[in-house]
């Protein structure tokens, strides 16, 4: 399973974090990595005989690191590309370039086959809990299904270990026979955990796992999930729209854009000192639930719509709704870096990043209005 | 239409206002549906009324029945056995004939839906949406001016060069924009009541800020009433003057945001905002309402909320509590058996809150 001595794919050259050999094994602390995860999705242009292809750039340059044990929430707008890294990193998709390292071993180029042994050690649970279990099966057999594709157990030992993991999502065991439809959300959604922690995997990756949940139910999940992550020692990947619910389960944060990493650092970090002007406005736009402290917040309105992942736009991708954008904005691509002396832990894309303290509401882009033009384009589902 | 009766006979609150009459009052309103399952009780005697200019926020969970009782207010919901009034400015919607429906509905009450996609017509070109909106309702308009005041409009509600895109399909709009133009018709004809339900569920936070934005200015410019139906209690805290909250076809706690949030009676309300994330730096485990809400064909037989509550007593199980002041503030109004002077209530949500927290566990 030394897969990681495969030559890589250097089709798609990315110009930093060439450097490390692919073999240095991962070590410490850090159970999955990836770096310069790209991954573009071929569109019809309607050009039939010039027959030039394009692109979107879902994941355009993605670097990660999530610790063994803890979660890394990743947050970001509708078609920002958050749930493409989620599934190139399960291998649900190929990579168009880049690196997923799992404890060491490089996954990003195994063949089906090769990759079936980790397929146990990498989990996903999905935002639909209707659309994601199949009505027509019963709960038992939903449970079961991991165990029958890889051969694990079968008959009444199956039965046991599937009532088992109905336990302990909190499902009654004696359910075993029901169908999807006779589960409320809440419940279904603990049923896809359920399958989801068959084999007892190292990383789960939760898409949206509460977002179709009432406040109530959400909080059962929340707390069930924060549970299993230490009573397991899970490692999660958290993605969700919902910023006060990835703060409440996450250990840091990457912020997403347009299919680049915005920003990173830990949770309380990043919502203390938001160094790029989108972490910024998207905090700010949460509308917080306690009418004292709404009124007491100046609120940034970002300007526009996501452009199209198409043709992104140049420079920092954020530039036309960015309220301090400016000329080299335009220009130069900013590198995901520290800025303003903040560790390591922190980086942020951005040349004109916000000071602490900074009110960047009332700002306003010294961009000449031709250039402020917001394209528009529909943006996929995430 | 004021003054024949004093005192509303449901929730016994006293209805003669100070100088301006409620633009809607809703009373005792129940809607339920023959399945063939059982009969559906979606709306079980809810009253509200919402004041010109005002905000009105109706929170709950699905299945509480919020939307089904502003649709059945504006005719929307076929098939339904409705009883109770909804006088708006004076006329009983709920008896209306449908002809009389069509001239309030769109002209004098707007409607946003959660789903901006499925609102807008894919075939039609979102200007001509809004002009056969605004020429069905104003027959002296001609196509020219209703275009122009289609344009106007979207450029209203912040929709970049308007007078291009007004000529485009939904498709071609973005989530936002498609909710903006569905605010833009939902104004067209300058209602005194929009009825948003769940406008930016579907949107994300920074357009969702937009969205709430250009329905407040509006809201100032025009000094339309609103009614905001959400879950989320953040967007609440933001928008609302008034909160009602509901819970099984029923209104378990009605008062002002401060009240709502500051000083809660009932203990559904107070569930929902303890299972919030808390937005301080601690991250405490979740304090979540164990089971899930009744189902409307099956209710329990007293208070809807019983085997759910931290706080259940045997009455409650027996008999359901009605709506009523719950202390000195007449106009804050809960549905529960729970002591009403504030010190007795404070005692007893300390003495439930310590102790042990109850698991995730469901019913």
């Amino acid at each position: 399973m030394n897969a990681e001595n495969v030559a890589q794919p250097e089709n798609v050259a990315q110009p930093e974090n060439v450097t490390q050999p692919a073999s240095a094994p991962a070590g410490g602390d850090v159970l999955l990595k990836v770096e310069n995860l790209v991954k573009y999705f071929p569109v019809k242009t309607g050009k039939l005989i010039q027959g030039t292809r394009e692109f979107v750039h879902a994941v355009d340059g993605v670097s990660l690191e999530v610790r063994r044990g803890e979660t890394l929430g990743l947050v970001g707008e509708t078609g920002c590309g958050k749930s493409t890294v989620a599934r190139c990193v399960a291998r649900l998709y190929d990579l168009t370039a880049g690196r997923v390292i799992f404890e060491g071993d490089d996954l990003s180029t195994l063949s089906a086959r090769k990759m079936r042994p980790y397929r146990r050690e990498i989990q996903m649970i999905f935002q639909d809990p209707y659309g994601s279990l199949n009505p027509r099966r019963r709960v038992g057999s939903i449970i079961g299904d991991p165990f029958a594709i890889h051969k694990i157990a079968s008959g009444a030992d199956r039965k046991r270990r599937v009532q088992h993991l109905m336990e302990l999502v909190g499902l009654n065991p004696e359910h075993f026979n029901r169908f999807p439809a006779e589960f409320s959300g809440g419940q279904r959604q603990r049923i896809g955990v359920a399958r989801a922690l068959a084999f007892t995997p190292k990383l789960i990756i939760c898409d949206e796992p509460v977002s179709a949940l009432d406040v109530s139910i959400q909080a059962q999940i929340i707390n069930l999930l924060a549970d299993l992550q230490s009573e397991l020692g899970l490692t999660y990947i958290f993605i969700a729209h919902d910023l006060s619910v990835v703060r409440h389960v996450s250990n840091s944060v990457a912020v997403m854009y347009l299919g680049k990493v915005v920003e990173q650092a830990p949770v309380e970090q990043l919502w203390a000192h938001p160094r790029h002007p989108y972490t910024d406005a998207l905090l700010s736009a949460v509308p917080i639930p306690d009418p004292e402290r709404t009124g007491q917040r100046d609120r940034i309105i970002l300007v526009g719509d996501v452009p199209s992942p198409v043709n992104p736009p140049s420079g920092c991708r954020f530039h036309p709704r960015c309220p301090k954008a400016r000329q080299a904005c335009v220009d130069t691509e900013p590198e995901l870096e520290p800025r303003l002396g903040d560790p390591d832990a922190h980086p942020a894309a951005c040349l004109f990043p916000v000071a602490d303290g900074e009110d960047i509401s009332k700002s306003r882009p010294t961009l000449g209005a031709e250039q402020r033009v917001i394209e528009t384009g529909l943006v996929g589902g995430s | 239409m004021l003054g024949q009766q004093d005192v509303c006979p449901v929730c016994g609150r006293n209805r003669e206002r100070v100088g301006n009459v409620a633009l809607l009052d809703v009373e005792n309103l129940h809607v339920s549906f023959r399945t063939s399952d059982g009969i559906v009780r979606a709306v079980r005697g809810v009253s509200f009324h919402v004041d010109p200019g005002q905000t009105l926020g109706i929170v709950g969970e699905s299945g509480s029945g919020k939307s089904v009782a502003t649709q059945t207010i504006m005719g929307l919901t076929r098939g339904a056995e409705v009883s109770g009034r909804a006088l708006f400015d004076g006329t009983d919607l709920i008896t209306m004939k449908p002809e009389q429906m069509q001239a309030v509905r769109g002209a004098k009450v707007g409607m946003i839906f959660q789903d901006p996609l499925s609102s807008l017509h894919p075939f039609y070109r979102v200007g001509w949406q809004i002009v056969e909106m605004i020429r069905l309702h104003d027959h002296e308009m001609s196509k020219q001016q209703a275009h122009q005041r289609a344009v106007e409009l979207l450029t209203l509600v912040g929709i970049p060069q308007a007078d291009r895109r007004v000529d485009d399909f939904p498709h071609q709009f973005s989530g936002g924009m498609r909710q903006r133009a569905m605010i833009a018709m939902a104004m067209a004809l300058n209602p005194a009541l929009l009825i948003a339900d769940e406008p930016t569920t579907a949107l994300d936070v920074t357009v969702q800020a937009q969205v709430l934005q250009v329905i407040n200015r509006l809201q100032q410019e025009f000094g339309t009433a609103v009614i905001l139906i959400t879950h989320d209690l953040g967007v609440i805290a933001d928008v609302a003057d008034d909160v009602v909250v509901m819970y099984g076809g029923a209104v378990m706690e009605q008062a002002d945001r401060l009240e709502i949030f500051r000083a809660n009676h009932h203990p559904y309300t107070e569930g929902l905002l303890m299972s919030l994330p808390a937005h301080g730096s601690e991250r405490k485990r979740l304090r979540s309402i164990p089971g899930q809400p009744p189902s409307p064909i099956n209710l329990p037989p007293g208070c809807p909320f019983a085997p759910r509550c931290a706080y259940v007593m045997d009455r409650c199980r027996k008999e359901a509590p009605p709506l009523a002041p719950a202390g000195e503030d007449t106009e804050h109004l809960s549905a529960c058996w729970l002591p009403r002077d504030k010190a007795t209530r404070d005692g007893l949500r300390r003495k439930v809150l310590g102790q042990a927290l109850p698991a995730g566990a469901e019913a």
